[in-house]
């Protein structure tokens, strides 16, 4: 272990440049993934503060705060912020970090590319962000940007579009660099099958991420053609098809739902064992039930679209399809259960978040059972029922993975112990908001009040009050996270190695905080 | 349907929820719990895997079934075709009892209810001035098509949610056994007023229906023969204010100064200034790749007639002239 403190390998940093042309020319993983959490956190926070504006506007029916048009602006910003710009980031800034650490490599595969593609991120930031002062606004058509209302959209949109593009190059890149770190860098005698779970499903998510990406790129090219260039694709009256754009879009929106919420699992399977002292249960399983996921994943897409008007036989292959995907899924849930059972069970903040995602990340796998069923769907579709669904898988599934991730790496991240108390007050907040806004939405969207609306009849009043008062709880709650890594970053209970007694794998061999250069010799895996 | 799904769904729920809260409980560490070390069984990894099989077959079944039944048009008593607009609804009787009847339906919620000056009444934001009436207990088929972006018809009661696509028919039934007054919302996100765009049906006796048909046959013919004739400025104004409210207002606004860039302003706008012809064109045809939809099938000729005028001599327009309904009609027959 002595052989991975720096001292010896100073020859390696004496040309490193301090301040910030560090961060602009890192290739060091661990500087890469810190930028990023950054980066996704501060994204995060400003995709919050457009949904407390949309609970503001919809804390009482009438118009009080904003106008149509900008609240439409909002949600549709919320969504891009949140899926391109918090979740997925987040997700890339754990695999920068722990992939090498826990496979026993020095760097990732390509470390100039690593640095190109977080640096893409930021301007794309600005280019989103900054549509909200561009004539006519930011693009008011929803995330899915379905086309024509996105046709008709203003300068904001052309905003949108690029920032897409570029923020897809950025995953790209960011994928191929996963998938070469993974394939050619593991330790000797790591095999495929000995590799940590985050790994696995990290590696398939990258795969899905380079499979889809350049489809969501051509589906948003051809609406920027549209615009601009006279082309019909999705212009009836000129030979297009609105519904085509849809089929795009759901071929890579749905794999995208994944690539949410894969690594999220891999994150759990590495924390469930360690706070249960016992191996994961079914390994194996777990693996292919990841893969299957991803597979079926690219059969389901026109589930979405239910209400479009296709042949009977296409809805009833979409169900089935759709229903499929409860097997895979099941069998994770069941795994995890399994793994704590007659485990030797403790409750730190990890392990709390860990149990918490099982918990609300189930009922939204019912409700999305629920979804799938092709006459339901068509009843819940575009309603508050599929804001709960979707908010129940990517809140409480993957941003409750991500927290519980969090807190796990801390310690070899800063060095210091996160505050215990801290992290128990942030989960059980927010675990109680997360219920108390989200909960109340599948009653709306039962009762009949359609997503994405400003301003609602009388009957939905109560429970969009109360939904009201458990988001800005769930804001708030939020703050307690940032103060938790505060505090952390700036000092603590020292970290061991391995601060966690029951967790395996190599990233803990290595001390607290990791030096900045690990593994420059290979570890030996048996 | 959805409570039988429930049911099952609420079961399986318990049961794996009741083995993770026991170990939670009963496996903690500070108990004094120790660690087993088991990390596979081949046997009950497969049987969880083919008992959620099993299970979801026997809810894909009664699914079909419902599936199959819904898309079944055949047969109906009567045809409406529902057209969404940003951000109204159009009615055409295309067959059946009333057939040729046409309807524009808009919220009919007063805008001082909306930004909160008045009480709200009970219909809030779900109430239309022209409702659809259908008779009770009669097969009704909607088609559905929209003439600028993606809307969605759907009322809850009816268990009917059709995206309305551009340039696309789709179809969908409903047959209410109950009379009464059925409500619902515009569902797929379709620009600004997009909440704004309720509907409304009636469903009555099958004497009261025909008794509306009657009424909706004699204002049509009445509307007809006045079609033809000339119209006075002063007529042409009134009615071309009243077009522009309902019409035209929601992009244009109501003082024409738009909402650039998407919706230009028409008040000092080349194409309003410019030849009569060419501003009928557009009113009738639309504009391709832009939000300024065809509305040749939503109005009449004198409705064209009329907003035309009304647009030309208004706000900082000046041109004093009108356009009469006979000059739309020839637009019409141009294309």
């Amino acid at each position: 272990m002595a052989a991975v403190i720096p001292d010896p390998l100073d020859h390696h940093h004496h040309h490193t440049p301090s301040g910030l042309m560090r961060w602009l020319t890192t290739t060091n993983h661990k500087d890469i993934g810190t930028m990023y959490l950054i980066f996704s956190f501060v994204m995060f926070l400003s995709g919050g503060v457009m949904a407390l504006t949309i609970r503001a506007e919809l804390f009482q029916p009438g118009l009080q705060v904003v106008q149509p048009e900008f609240f439409n602006q909002l949600t549709t910003m919320h969504g891009l912020v949140m899926v391109f710009g918090a979740i997925m980031p987040a997700f890339v800034g754990f695999a920068n970090w722990q992939i090498p650490l826990m496979i026993g490599a020095s760097d990732m595969a390509f470390a100039r590319m690593n640095n190109w593609s977080f640096w893409l991120l930021p301007p794309a930031a600005i280019l989103l962000l900054g549509s909200f002062f561009v004539p006519g606004g930011a693009t008011a058509a929803g995330w899915t940007l379905y086309a024509p209302l996105s046709v008709q959209m203003g300068m904001g949109m052309d905003f949108a579009i690029f920032a897409i593009h570029i923020m897809g190059l950025s995953s790209i890149m960011g994928a191929i660099n996963i998938v070469v770190t993974i394939l050619n860098m593991r330790a000797p005698g790591m095999t495929m099958m000995k590799m940590p779970l985050f790994c696995w499903t990290w590696l398939i998510t990258a795969y899905l991420l380079i499979a889809v990406m350049p489809v969501l790129a051509g589906a948003v090219t051809m609406i920027l053609t549209d615009r601009h260039f006279g082309t019909s694709f999705f212009n009836a009256a000129g030979g297009g098809d609105p519904v085509m754009y849809q089929h795009i879009f759901w071929f890579f929106g749905h794999p995208e739902v994944y690539i949410m919420i894969l690594p999220a699992f891999g994150i759990v399977s590495q924390i469930i064992p360690a706070f249960a002292r016992k191996p994961l249960f079914g390994y194996a399983s777990m693996v292919y039930a990841t893969a299957s996921i991803a597979i079926l994943s690219f059969v389901v897409w026109a589930h979405h679209m239910f209400t479009t008007g296709m042949p009977a036989t296409g809805q009833l292959f979409f169900m089935y399809a759709t229903m499929l995907i409860a097997v895979p899924t099941g069998v994770k849930v069941f795994n995890w259960v399994a793994t704590m059972w007659r485990g030797s069970l403790s409750f730190e903040p990890p392990m709390l978040w860990a149990t918490g995602f099982i918990f609300v990340f189930t009922m939204g796998g019912f409700t999305g059972l629920i979804c799938a069923i092709a006459p339901i769907d068509i009843q819940v579709q575009d309603t508050y029922y599929v804001v709960a669904h979707f908010h129940y898988v990517l809140v409480a599934g993957s941003l409750f993975a991500l927290f519980a991730g969090a807190y796990y790496w801390l310690p070899k991240w800063t060095g210091h112990m996160p505050s215990e108390r801290l992290g128990k007050l942030h989960f059980w907040c927010s675990l109680v908001f997360f219920n108390v806004t989200f909960f109340p939405m599948h009653f709306l969207g039962l009762a009949g009040m359609p997503r994405r609306i400003p301003d609602y009849a009388l009957q939905f009043a109560d429970f969009n009050a109360l939904a009201s008062v458990g988001a800005f709880g769930f804001g708030l709650s939020q703050l307690i996270f940032l103060a938790a890594v505060v505090k952390c970053v700036r000092g603590g209970k020292p970290a061991p190695a391995k601060p966690w007694d029951g967790a395996e794998g190599l990233e803990w061999t290595v001390p607290s905080p990791a030096p900045y250069h690990t593994f420059e010799d290979a570890p030996l895996v048996k | 349907m959805h409570t039988l799904m429930l049911v099952i769904c609420l079961v399986i729920f318990v049961g794996v929820f009741g083995v993770m809260f026991w170990a939670v409980i009963h496996h903690r560490r500070s108990r004094g719990a120790v660690a087993a070390n088991f990390h596979e069984n081949t046997t009950v990894e497969i049987a969880w895997t083919v008992i959620p099989v099993l299970i979801l077959l026997g809810m894909a079944w009664p699914a079909t079934k419902t599936v199959i039944a819904m898309k079944d048009t055949s047969e109906a008593d009567i045809t409406i075709k529902a057209t969404g607009y940003q951000w109204k609804w159009g009615y055409d009787y295309l067959q059946g009892e009333g057939e040729g009847i046409r309807l524009l339906s808009s919220l009919s919620t007063p805008r001082n209810q909306i930004e909160g000056a008045a009480a709200k009444g009970d219909n809030y934001l779900l109430e239309v001035d022209n409702p659809v009436v259908v008779p009770v207990g009669k097969k009704v088929r909607v088609l559905l098509t929209a003439n600028d972006v993606i809307h969605s018809w759907w009322v809850p009661a009816f268990g009917v949610k059709q995206d309305a696509i551009p340039g696309f028919i789709r179809d969908s039934w409903f047959k209410a056994d109950k009379e009464g007054v059925y409500r619902g919302n515009c569902a797929e996100l379709c620009g600004r007023d997009h909440g704004f765009m309720p509907i409304e049906v009636h469903v009555v006796s099958a004497e009261k229906y025909a008794a509306w048909v009657a009424e909706h046959k004699e204002k049509a013919a009445g509307a007809a023969a006045d079609e033809a004739r000339e119209w006075s400025m002063a007529e042409l104004m009134t009615r071309g204010e009243q077009v522009f409210g309902t019409i035209c207002a929601a992009c244009h606004q109501a003082n024409g100064k738009g909402l650039p860039p998407t919706f230009p302003p028409l008040d000092g706008s080349q194409v309003v200034l410019g030849d009569k012809a060419g501003q009928i064109d557009i009113v009738l045809h639309g504009r391709p790749n832009t939000a300024m939809a065809p509305f040749g099938g939503a109005l009449s000729d004198a409705d064209v007639a009329a907003v035309i005028t009304y647009t030309r001599n208004s706000w900082g327009n000046h041109t004093g002239e009108a356009v009469q309904p006979a000059e739309v009609k020839a637009g019409r027959n141009k294309s």
